[in-house]
């Protein structure tokens, strides 16, 4: 089983390969931030692992309780969910969401489960009107999910303490590899 | 993924899902006319319900799964509200469909991210043994090892005539309860315009589509927000059967799932019958 334990200081391959994720959903949704965030179970919370957009630069180790906010209905359930019209009420985490230093109208959140477990949550911000709210974006966003839960697995994978090696081994690479190459054809786009 | 699972209506307009059913015609006037919901209770299973809100207003009882001293679990009073929105979402929902029915709240999530699926068990067992008239479940688990519980228990809920209305996950994956045929399971349709279509799924395991799409709902701290899923159009669902019962109290939960069918949009009553 794998632990969800959290690391501040990651490897470049994997900082790479997570913040691919981020970027390509960004890009993909038309928006203007995707975050991903690791669910440290010990200390029930959400750490800020990748960030692209608002928040990029400051937000990567940020901590904040996973049983509140949208992150929260979503760890909870365990569902993927679209939000909007969060603007119009003043009580949407708005304290949580002034200290990232950006408040959306709009959001869309699904869970990176691996198994049974949910490792964390991939969320969306302000996606293009025509992404929000649709019952095929959240298809999308699901799918989406599960390659971004895939990359998740592997950089926690390799972060493991029981681990030797701080390099990916072969299949490790051919994995990180594999799933950069099915992000780009499912995407279209380079990466 | 199983590529048969329906779980949600998309693609496919009412029109495109017609069915023909036997039986006498059932009317909302005959179904539900006058009725509110009045004196039916109605146990929302969830993440708490914020008590007093603008959508809801009065909260019946709440309670909350906490860990026995024994290693299990135990259910408590509670007053801790909603931590994350969910079930304040869903409740406000039955309270648009059914004003005057009586609501309740057993908390099962939210307090922490593990053991979700112990304590849904032991959530849903301790309110169906409370005799409520129906439980509202817009929830599931995908853990397997639940499967032969969560299935004795639904039976028993429906010997017991409480109506079980549980949703569909969000994505095609297997989860339950909602697989169950003992139970009365509700994914999404895209419709917007009538805030109750309710439509008969002629593919189950779903047995029936509500609005599950933009659906404005009650949120922590007295708002609203809109939100998408399978978790609002379940709740719909509930409200009308809450609404049914109301006015046909003696009603079985056959009885009543077949007055639904009846009642689908898509459902038309063929008069006659084949030779």
């Amino acid at each position: 089983m794998i632990e969800n334990k959290v690391q501040t200081g990651h490897d470049p391959l994997s900082v790479e390969l997570l913040q691919s994720v981020v970027d390509v959903a960004r890009a993909f949704f038309g928006a203007q931030a995707s975050s991903l965030f690791l669910l440290d179970e010990e200390r029930n919370e959400l750490v800020f692992q990748s960030v692209s957009g608002q928040g990029e630069g400051f937000l990567v180790g940020r901590r904040f309780p996973a049983q509140s906010g949208i992150a929260g209905w979503v760890v909870a359930t365990g569902e993927p969910m679209v939000v909007d019209d969060l603007s119009r009420d003043g009580t949407f985490d708005r304290g949580l969401a002034e200290s990232t230093r950006y408040v959306p109208n709009s959001l869309m959140a699904a869970p990176l489960v691996h198994h049974d477990r949910i490792l964390g949550v991939l969320e969306v911000l302000d996606p293009v009107p025509q992404s929000r709210s649709s019952l095929n974006e959240l298809d999308l966003l699901a799918l989406f999910a599960r390659q971004a839960a895939t990359a998740l697995r592997i950089v926690v994978d390799r972060g493991r303490p029981a681990d030797p090696e701080p390099a990916l081994d072969g299949s490790g690479r051919t994995a990180a590899r594999e799933l950069l190459q099915s992000l780009q054809r499912m995407l279209g786009s380079p990466v | 993924m199983n590529a048969t699972l329906t779980w949600r209506l998309v693609d496919r307009a009412p029109a495109d899902i017609g069915v023909e059913a036997a039986g006498p015609a059932v009317t909302p006037d005959w179904a539900w006319g006058g009725a509110t919901g009045r004196a039916v209770r109605v146990c929302v299973v969830d993440s708490g319900v914020e008590a007093d809100h603008p959508r809801i207003g009065r909260l019946d009882g709440a309670w909350t799964v906490v860990d026995a001293a024994d290693g299990g679990y135990s259910v408590e009073p509670t007053d801790t509200g909603d931590s994350c929105g969910h079930g304040t979402a869903v409740a406000g929902i039955i309270r648009r469909a059914a004003p005057d029915c009586e609501l309740f709240s057993v908390k099962v999530l939210g307090e922490n991210a593990a053991g979700t699926g112990a304590k849904l068990l032991a959530g849903l067992r301790w309110a169906i043994r409370q005799d409520f008239d129906l439980i509202n479940l817009s929830l599931s688990t995908t853990r397997i090892r639940f499967v032969d519980e969560l299935r004795a228990l639904a039976d028993e809920a429906y010997f017991r005539r409480t109506v079980v209305v549980a949703s569909a996950h969000n994505t095609p994956v297997e989860s339950f309860p909602w697989r169950f045929a003992s139970v009365i399971s509700v994914g999404s349709h895209h419709e917007e315009g009538d805030p109750e279509l309710v439509l008969y799924n002629p593919r189950p395991p779903v047995e029936f589509f509500a609005p599950g799409q933009n659906v404005e709902v009650a949120w922590p701290g007295g708002g609203t927000i809109r939100s998408t899923g399978n978790s609002f159009a379940t709740p719909l669902v509930s409200g009308l059967c809450a609404r049914i019962l109301s006015k046909h109290p003696r009603m079985t939960i056959f009885q009543l799932k077949n007055a639904l069918y009846l009642l689908a949009a898509n459902v038309r009553v063929a008069t006659g019958g084949t030779t």
